[in-house]
């Protein structure tokens, strides 16, 4: 009798881990699909300028105060922690270094995506998951236009091309508010900060961190719109895409990031 | 004409479609009625290749719309006209700017001519006056008209209706029901309808078919569908819960 019982639970796990093995693996071929019919419909007429230039304005234009001020912060905060760290040593002057290489391998890509996830990419998958739940998706197709074309297209490129405008922008006023953190008030030598962040922050760290920063650019807007192109139940399921969209575009950018890392490091 | 013929639909084992066999004749307003839940929107999802059959075959001219490429599907599309349940207007654009929306993607004319085009539909719906509205300061029945000005305003040889009255009060439904027939009568265009209000669809039909258990059960003008003896039917037209249609 307990053996059976034991067997059935045991078929029971094997069950609940095979549907879930498959949901996650058709969840990340949809996520795929989707990505290659964006980059194929991206070559094909009619090129949507207008609704590429609202989406660049809407990604990059609108992303850049809360850009801005975390990028200030962060490197304020990490001049801070570092210069209290190299003090120990006598070695202050790596400060600007250290927050500089950071910001531009790995703070500064992460950090604005993880911000653009939060305000643009929740945004795309609930306007598109209203657009689903509300057949203005369905009517698309209906009036003969391809809604991958119209609709997830403009922001995959917008996306693409203002990660790393914005990254770039993190970095430049990551290491501003180093500057003034660490010469105003810890009382650096302003020159020696500004030629020791220039000889030992390569263009290769500054190019890695943008190349990562495209990367994730795409994540983010495929993630999202996947999310909410197929989103299914109403009001809770937009809710529920857009919750997703964030949360598997935060992990997946934060786990690609170590193998880009490894990858090009 | 569109024929549709032994069209089967199944969604996670259970069949929805069950061989479904229904001429829709030109010029002609052809309803489908039939309880909640029996496929009705399933089947104009089809016709417009929202969905792909398990089987069956939708002639339109005589030719499968299933089996054709996308671009030849695009080209039919562009002959079709669809009223979506919830109307599918664009929310983050006007009435205008919706009714304008398929001739701005689909055609050379000028804004002028496009402009021209877009107020003679507004005001077949009766709608002037609403155009520069955006769709979350429009009624109901303001919704569907708009919706409907849209689907006209490519001068479509079949316009669909999926549940055209639904939600709306009778006197706005009423209204609804008359645009249809107005559209039928002076544009000579083909009205496929589905729905399950009964009155209106005895109204505006040319023929009445009954969508029951995923096959069409009866099909014939109002006045031989009213005479039916179909249980199915009968329920149907008698408003009563009891009977062979069980909901839920």
């Amino acid at each position: 009798m307990e053996t059976g019982a034991n067997n059935r639970n045991f078929i029971r796990i094997l069950e609940i881990l095979g549907e879930k093995t498959n949901s996650v693996l058709s969840e990340i071929g949809g996520i795929f699909l989707l990505f290659l019919k964006s980059f194929y419909y991206t070559f094909q007429k009619p090129f949507r300028v207008g609704l590429f230039l609202k989406q660049i304005e809407f990604i990059g234009v609108q992303s850049s105060f809360i850009v801005t001020l975390t990028g200030i912060f962060t490197g304020m905060v990490f001049a801070l922690q570092g210069a209290h760290a190299f003090k120990l040593f006598g070695a202050e002057n790596l400060t600007g270094p250290s927050v500089g290489l950071s910001l531009a391998r790995e703070l500064g890509p992460v950090l604005t995506s993880l911000m653009v996830t939060g305000r643009a990419g929740s945004a795309m998958a609930a306007e598109l998951g209203t657009m689903r739940v509300t057949e203005q998706i369905d009517a698309l197709y209906a009036m003969a236009i391809n809604p991958v074309q119209y609709l997830v297209v403009p922001r995959m490129l917008a996306a693409l091309l203002m990660l790393p405008l914005l990254t770039a922008l993190f970095n430049f006023l990551g290491i501003i508010g180093a500057y003034l953190l660490g010469v105003h008030v810890l009382g650096l030598n302003p020159e020696s900060f500004i030629n020791d962040v220039i000889y030992l922050v390569d263009f290769k760290d500054l190019f890695v961190g943008l190349v990562k920063s495209i990367f994730f650019g795409m994540i983010i807007s495929i993630v999202s719109c996947y999310k909410g192109f197929y989103a299914t139940g109403g009001a809770k399921g937009v809710g529920r895409a857009a919750t997703e969209a964030v949360v598997i575009s935060s992990v997946s950018i934060l786990v690609s990031d170590y193998f880009l890392t490894a990858m090009m490091f | 004409m569109i024929k549709i013929v032994d069209l089967y639909k199944s969604f996670n084992g259970q069949q929805v479609l069950k061989g479904i066999n229904i001429d829709i004749e030109n010029g002609r307003t052809t309803v489908i009625i039939g309880p909640s839940g029996c496929g009705k929107s399933v089947l104009i999802k089809h016709l417009l290749r929202l969905m792909l059959p398990d089987a069956g075959a939708i002639y339109l001219d005589g030719e499968d719309i299933i089996k054709l490429d996308t671009n030849s599907m695009n080209r039919v599309l562009k002959k079709f006209g669809v009223l979506f349940q919830s109307g599918a207007l664009f929310d983050s654009m006007t009435v205008e700017e919706n009714v304008a929306f398929p001739l701005h993607e689909h055609t050379k004319l000028s804004d002028r001519e496009i402009k021209e085009k877009v107020m003679e539909n507004i005001h077949l719906v009766g709608l002037t006056g609403a155009e520069k509205k955006y769709t979350s300061e429009l009624s109901g029945g303001m919704k569907k008209r708009a919706a409907i000005a849209r689907a006209m305003v490519m001068s479509p040889n079949i316009l669909i209706f999926d549940e055209p009255t639904t939600g709306l009060d009778p006197v706005t439904s009423d209204t609804i029901d008359n645009l249809i027939i107005e559209v039928n009568r002076r544009f000579d265009i083909t009205n496929l309808v589905i729905s399950h209000d009964i009155a209106g669809a005895l109204k505006i039909a040319s023929k009445v078919a009954m969508m029951y258990d995923g096959r069409i059960v009866e099909e014939g003008a109002p006045e031989e569908f009213r005479k039916s003896r179909n249980p199915a039917v009968r329920q149907f037209l008698a408003r009563k819960a009891e009977g062979v249609i069980k909901i839920g």
